[in-house]
């Protein structure tokens, strides 16, 4: 069943009012957020329904619907599908009486952005709860109703019956009643019951005193329930956020600055005045335009001339000048994420040192559909749709930027593309809501291609050193890791493009990076530390987010060829060689022996002899772990040597992330996020030069095609005592670094830099390494 | 302003709009189809793919004016939810999509591809969807899934 927008008072038909706690925004708490992307460091952004409500989280209507109210939202992945997976379990419903209730800020409670891989993790166990809590709820007041006490209840589709003692049954069954419905104890009313609630956002917890189902006895939880969005979206029926209308409605298009910090210094309005209807909008250096049609705006947004200042600051030249501006500037911040031993003695000591530095460059998430919203600003109230991943965190910027209350901007998640961190900070509701303010009427702004590629946040490159050392056997001795990057950003902190154009200070460095390799390795001599380097935090092409897995493709490129050089020189094979010290981590190692089974590995070292003639084949490895998953992929290539090009024919991928929900959803999300992280292995890396991003399209910005697209081979261990962990980024974090290896073991050439484009790998095929 | 005349999903529809408007922008804006997607605007990825006169092109770049009088389907003029054709059923089935952006597209140009070779290879399958860019990569999914709609139609 897709998702339908009722109100809650149609769904309930209740006469009361809703019950809403509000917590005015606290702005820029703690302005130097402590942890990593995706910590869920509780700031105060709290808002939505009461948590402690249970009919906050769940509505049974007289029908039986059982609709379901989460801030979490489906970015295309679908969680939708496997949150009510969850309650129906939990619950004793069948899935089609599930009614997902996604994204709403009047709607639901605030659990927080959905972002790093954390939803089924933190909000899995939340909307669990709070099912629990309504059956414990519905049990009771079943009880009431039919005489029996709880104990001797059992549910099944909804539906309450007294079993076991046959005298209750019997009881029961005189009074006319051996079973209820949950549509006739509740159905179209309040529960107006408490629940035990503590925590915000990722942090929340509900009624933890109740216990949930015994997962041996689930039954909708790990079957892999058809998605509920598929069947509109596969016949156009389906409502994206590039699909909502509103009467009295204009299109609206942003004019960004052509070079970076550009401001407006003149627009002439007259260079628009040809074309029908359109209206200029002005505020600090944004500049946009409004039309009654959406081809009107168009035409004005390029037609329109404006005069840009000479921008007050330049990037590096491009990629080689960012990757000596990453080495040679000074850092803001340097953070020891791990130490043990001692590397510095440990090196010293080593019979053998390998040292390697590894470049990652700035990519871009690449929305299929650019950023999209509609914004209705009417006085001191706003409503706004978009597909932020984060409804609350746009509700606020909303509002700041429109000087009105958080609690007046009414927020309403409409799907948008698959955006991979992208939309966690989303500015099209803001660009919709600026001009609406200025126009007066709803605006609805969807950004042009190279709106989005121009000025999308970029994945940041990275510049990693890896100093090791083994003794006389081959045995790491010792590991010192150095990665130098730029900062990251956080949606709850660093104001979106509209807000920064007019006026709103971003924090002047950004965050610092926590300063983690990522490895489950345990050596005796380790050290791993990030140094962030300043970064331009004002609206520009080269901003910094978060982009599916942050930072993780690049450390793992950088740490598992580092392993694979180790294993090479001591003539290891790379599976076993690993494996030795994986010692107390048995997930990583579990995962790493299944994947080698699946791709059916044949112990040996890595040899740079395979293939024939022109094309040589090699297989590679590499390991990831991402909040508690854990991903082992093996990588076939072939290298064709008289042009170096790099073609990926197989990734068999080994995935643990504990309780399996949904495995062909979880599959998907493999699948996916395999192939994805081929493309930003092999081919994309964004262009730019002082003034700006260059790469402003599909042709310049190449992605994965289906000529190009390998088999993805997906082995799935479920931990079925264990907790849901995250599958939507971790499978995305070891593909490059397995095909790189892989490259090694068909032409032994080491590649240190991404991507691994034809012409890197035939100047490694000349030189020996990249 | 120009009155232009469209055959849209069988229907016959007259619309006022500047003659040099994409036909995507008079689909989704005039005619109220959200089928066809905004993805580029430069004809590069495939998502505002609208089959017209029986070939797959691109709704994006194409003039309204230049789709007068010929024969245009829409991702909706192929079923619907409670009656879906083949292909999208078979979609379905395979669970081929992820955010779905871009399926209209590659319905929309596998249902071109089968109605000129019913039962295509993966790798025609591959040659005929090459030019259709998906971010959150169901690629592997999408082939199943033309393979199934070509198995069934043709069992």
């Amino acid at each position: 069943m897709a998702p339908r927008s009722i109100s809650r008072r149609e769904l309930l038909k209740t006469t009361g009012g809703l019950l809403v706690g509000f917590n005015l925004f606290e702005p820029f708490l703690g302005l130097l957020a402590q942890g990593t992307p995706g910590s869920g460091t509780p700031l105060s952004n709290a808002g939505g329904l009461s948590a402690d409500q249970l009919d906050s989280w769940i509505a049974i209507a007289q029908d039986g619907t059982v609709s379901v109210f989460t801030s979490k939202v489906d970015l295309g992945t679908g969680i939708g599908t496997a949150l009510g997976q969850i309650v129906a379990e939990e619950l004793d419903v069948p899935i089609s009486k599930i009614n997902m209730e996604i994204g709403d800020t009047t709607k639901s409670v605030d659990q927080g952005r959905t972002s790093a891989s954390r939803t089924l993790e933190r909000a899995g166990p939340q909307m669990r709860q709070a099912a629990a809590a309504a059956r414990q709820e519905l049990l009771k007041r079943a009880s009431a109703s039919l005489g029996a006490p709880v104990s001797q209840l059992t549910v099944m589709d909804g539906v309450v019956s007294v079993a076991g003692n046959s005298a209750l049954v019997a009881e029961a069954s005189a009074k006319a009643a051996k079973n209820i419905s949950y549509a006739t104890l509740v159905g179209g009313q309040r529960f107006d019951t408490k629940v035990a609630a503590s925590g915000e956002q990722w942090d929340l917890k509900i009624a933890p005193e109740i216990k949930p189902k015994d997962p041996k006895d689930y039954k909708i939880v790990g079957t892999s329930v058809p998605r509920f969005d598929l069947p509109e979206k596969l016949t156009g029926a389906f409502t994206y956020a590039q699909e909502v209308r509103v009467p009295g409605m204009l299109h609206g298009r942003v004019v960004r600055p052509p070079v970076v910090n550009s401001r407006p210094i003149a627009v002439d309005e007259a260079s628009v005045s040809s074309i029908p209807g359109v209206r200029v909008v002005q505020k600090g250096s944004f500049v946009g335009v409004v039309a009654e049609t959406e081809w009107a705006a168009i035409r004005a947004a390029r037609a329109l001339k404006v005069t840009w200042s000479a921008p007050p600051t330049q990037f590096p030249a491009g990629p080689d000048a960012m990757y000596d501006y990453l080495q040679n500037t000074r850092s803001f911040s340097e953070r020891v994420g791990a130490e043990t031993g001692n590397v510095t003695g440990a090196l010293a000591q080593a019979a053998k040192r390998f040292e390697a530095t590894y470049r990652w460059p700035f990519q871009m998430h690449g929305m299929i559909g650019p950023s999209c919203a509609v914004a209705d600003v009417q006085g001191d109230k706003a409503t706004v749709w978009s597909g932020s991943q984060a409804p609350f965190i746009t509700r606020n910027g909303v509002a700041r930027l429109l000087g009105i209350r958080e609690e007046n901007v009414h927020f309403i998640y409409r799907e948008g593309s698959g955006c991979f961190g992208r939309l966690e900070p989303d500015d099209a509701p803001e660009d919709a809501a600026l001009m609406s303010q200025a126009v007066g009427r709803p605006v609805r702004v969807q950004w042009m291609r190279e709106d989005e590629h121009g000025w999308e946040p970029k994945g940041p490159p990275q510049f990693i050193t890896i100093r090791s050392g083994v003794d006389g056997q081959g045995n790491v001795t010792a590991w010192d890791y150095v990665e130098r990057t730029l900062p990251w950003t956080d949606a709850r902190l660093s104001p979106m493009l509209a807000s920064r154009q007019t006026g709103i200070k971003p924090d002047e460095n950004g965050f610092a990076i926590g300063g983690g390799d990522g490895i489950p390795y345990t050596f005796a001599n380790r050290k791993a530390m990030a140094a962030t380097i300043p970064w331009m935090m004002n609206p520009n092409p080269l901003r910094t987010g978060n982009l599916r897995a942050p930072y993780g493709q690049g450390r793992c490129f950088a740490t598992e060829s580092q392993m694979d050089e180790m294993a090479a020189a001591a003539s290891s094979d790379p599976v076993e060689f690993r494996l030795r010290y994986l010692g107390d981590n048995k997930r990583a190692a579990d995962v790493l022996r299944a994947a080698a089974n699946k791709a059916g590995w044949q112990p040996r070292a890595s040899r740079g002899s395979g293939g024939n003639g022109n094309i040589a084949t090699g297989r590679g490895v590499a390991i990831s772990g991402l909040a508690g998953t854990v991903v082992a992929q093996v990588a076939d290539v072939e290298v064709d040597k008289s042009t170096g090009k790099v073609t990926v024919k197989k990734v068999t991928v080994a995935h643990d992330c504990g309780i399996i929900v949904n495995p062909d959803g979880l599959s998907n999300q493999i699948e996916g996020n395999v192939i994805q992280s081929v493309s930003r292995a092999l081919m994309e890396e964004v262009d730019f030069n002082s003034a700006g991003v260059r790469n402003l399209n599909w042709n310049s910005y190449p992605i994965i095609r289906f000529r190009e697209v390998p088999d993805v081979d997906v082995v799935l261990i479920n931990q079925r005592e264990m907790q849901p962990m995250g599958g939507g980024e971790a499978s995305s974090i070891a593909t490059a670094a397995a095909i790189a290896n892989a490259v090694f073991d068909a032409v032994r050439v080491r590649l240190r830099q991404a991507p691994f484009t034809p012409e890197r790998v035939l100047r490694g095929l000349r030189a020996g390494t990249v | 302003m120009a009155r232009v005349s469209l055959r849209v999903n069988g229907q016959s529809r007259v619309v006022d709009t500047d003659p040099t408007t994409p036909l995507l922008y008079v689909l989704r804006n005039d005619l109220s189809l959200q089928g066809p997607k905004f993805g580029c605007g430069l004809g590069q990825c495939g998502a505002c793919t609208v089959i017209m006169d029986g070939n797959a092109v691109r709704s994006c770049t194409l003039p309204v004016t230049s789709a007068q009088n010929r024969a245009i389907t829409t991702l909706e003029g192929l079923g619907t939810v409670a009656r879906p054709h083949p292909l999208q059923r078979a979609f379905i089935a395979e669970q081929a999509a992820q955010c779905g952006m871009c399926m209209n597209g590659m319905i929309l140009t596998a249902k071109v591809l089968l109605d000129r070779n019913p039962n295509p290879s993966a790798g025609q399958i591959k040659d005929a969807l090459n030019g259709n860019l998906c971010r959150c990569a169901s690629h592997l999914r999408v082939v199943r899934a033309v393979q199934r709609a070509a198995r069934e139609r043709g069992a």
